[in-house]
C-alpha cells in the first residue's frame, strides 16, 4: 500500500486483493492523512487490484461520508472490468466518480 | 468409472488474514469443474463475504473457529460457510442490500447482496448464540457452448 499527498489529494495504491483485512489498515492511514494534510479530494488507485470485496465499497463510502461535509470528492482509477461491475452493482458508482482515461 | 463427487472440508482461526486463505483454498477446490476466471471470481467474492461476515459479525472480531465444506456434484459447487458466534437475531434485516450493524467499522452492508448476485442459490440458518451457517450453490459452466445445464 502506498500513499501519496498532492497538495489536497490523496491517492491510496490499493493492494492485489481488498479486502476486509487490508481496510482495516487503509481506512486508518487514510483518515490520519485526511485530517494532518486537509485533504478534500481521495483517489483510489485500482491499477494492482484485481480483487474486491463490499469491504472495498465500505471503505469508499466511509471516505466520502467523511469527505462529502466538507464538499470534498472520492474517485476510483485504473479500474479492471470485474473492479467496475463491483463497483456500479454495489450502487456506489452514483456517488464514488470513475476516472476513464481519454483514449486518443 | 471416474467418480461425479468431490467434497472438502477446512477449519481455520477466525483472524482475517484467513480471509483470502478462505477464498483461494475454495478456488483451488473448483479448479476440477473447469471454471471460467469469472465464475471463479464470483465464488471469490461470495466466500470473502462469508467469511467476513463470520470474523466481524459472528465472532466479533474474537479467535475461533470457521468451518467450510465444500461439495461438487456435476457441475454443481456447493459451498457452506459455518460460525459458531453470536448469530442473527433478524434473517430478513441482516440480508437486506445497504443494512449493516457495524457502520462504525465503515461496513457497506452489501456482504448478503453480493452473495446473492454472484451465486445461483443462497440460504441462511441461524439464531442468536447458536452460530450461523450460510449455504451458497452455482451451477459451473453455464454460459460455455456445448455444455447441458442438468435439470434438477
Amino acid at each position: 500500500m502506498k500513499y501519496q499527498i498532492e497538495e489536497n489529494c490523496l491517492t491510496i495504491f490499493l493492494p492485489k486483493e481488498l479486502d476486509h483485512h487490508q481496510t482495516e489498515e487503509i481506512r486508518r492511514e487514510a483518515d490520519r492523512q485526511i485530517e494532518r494534510n486537509h485533504v478534500k479530494y481521495v483517489i483510489f488507485d485500482f491499477g494492482e487490484t484485481s480483487f474486491m470485496d463490499s469491504s472495498g465499497i465500505g471503505v469508499m463510502m466511509g471516505r466520502y461520508r467523511k469527505l462529502s461535509l466538507t464538499g470534498g470528492e472520492v474517485w476510483a482509477a485504473n479500474l479492471n472490468d470485474r473492479m467496475k461491475k463491483i463497483l456500479k452493482m454495489s450502487g456506489a458508482a452514483k456517488i464514488i466518480r470513475i476516472y476513464e482515461e481519454e483514449r486518443q | 468409472m471416474k467418480q461425479d463427487t468431490n467434497e472438502m472440508e477446512i477449519i481455520f482461526d477466525s483472524c482475517s488474514e484467513n480471509e483470502g486463505f478462505a477464498r483461494v483454498a475454495v478456488a483451488s477446490f473448483m479448479t476440477q469443474l473447469n471454471p471460467t476466471l469469472e465464475e471463479v471470481a464470483d465464488v471469490k467474492t461470495a466466500v470473502s463475504e462469508a467469511v467476513t461476515n463470520a470474523v466481524i459479525h459472528g465472532y466479533n472480531q474474537e479467535i475461533h473457529k470457521i468451518y467450510i465444506r465444500c461439495v461438487t456434484a456435476g457441475h454443481a459447487l456447493e459451498i457452506e460457510v459455518r460460525d459458531e458466534g453470536k448469530g442473527i437475531e433478524n434473517i430478513e434485516e441482516a440480508m437486506q442490500p445497504m443494512f449493516t450493524t457495524r457502520p462504525e467499522l465503515d461496513r457497506s452492508g452489501m456482504g448478503f447482496a453480493f452473495m446473492e448476485a454472484f451465486m445461483d442459490e443462497l440460504a441462511v440458518e441461524s439464531s442468536p448464540g447458536c452460530g450461523t451457517t450460510v449455504r451458497m450453490k452455482k451451477i459451473i459452466g453455464k454460459g460455455r457452448d456445448g455444455w447441458i445445464i442438468p435439470q434438477s
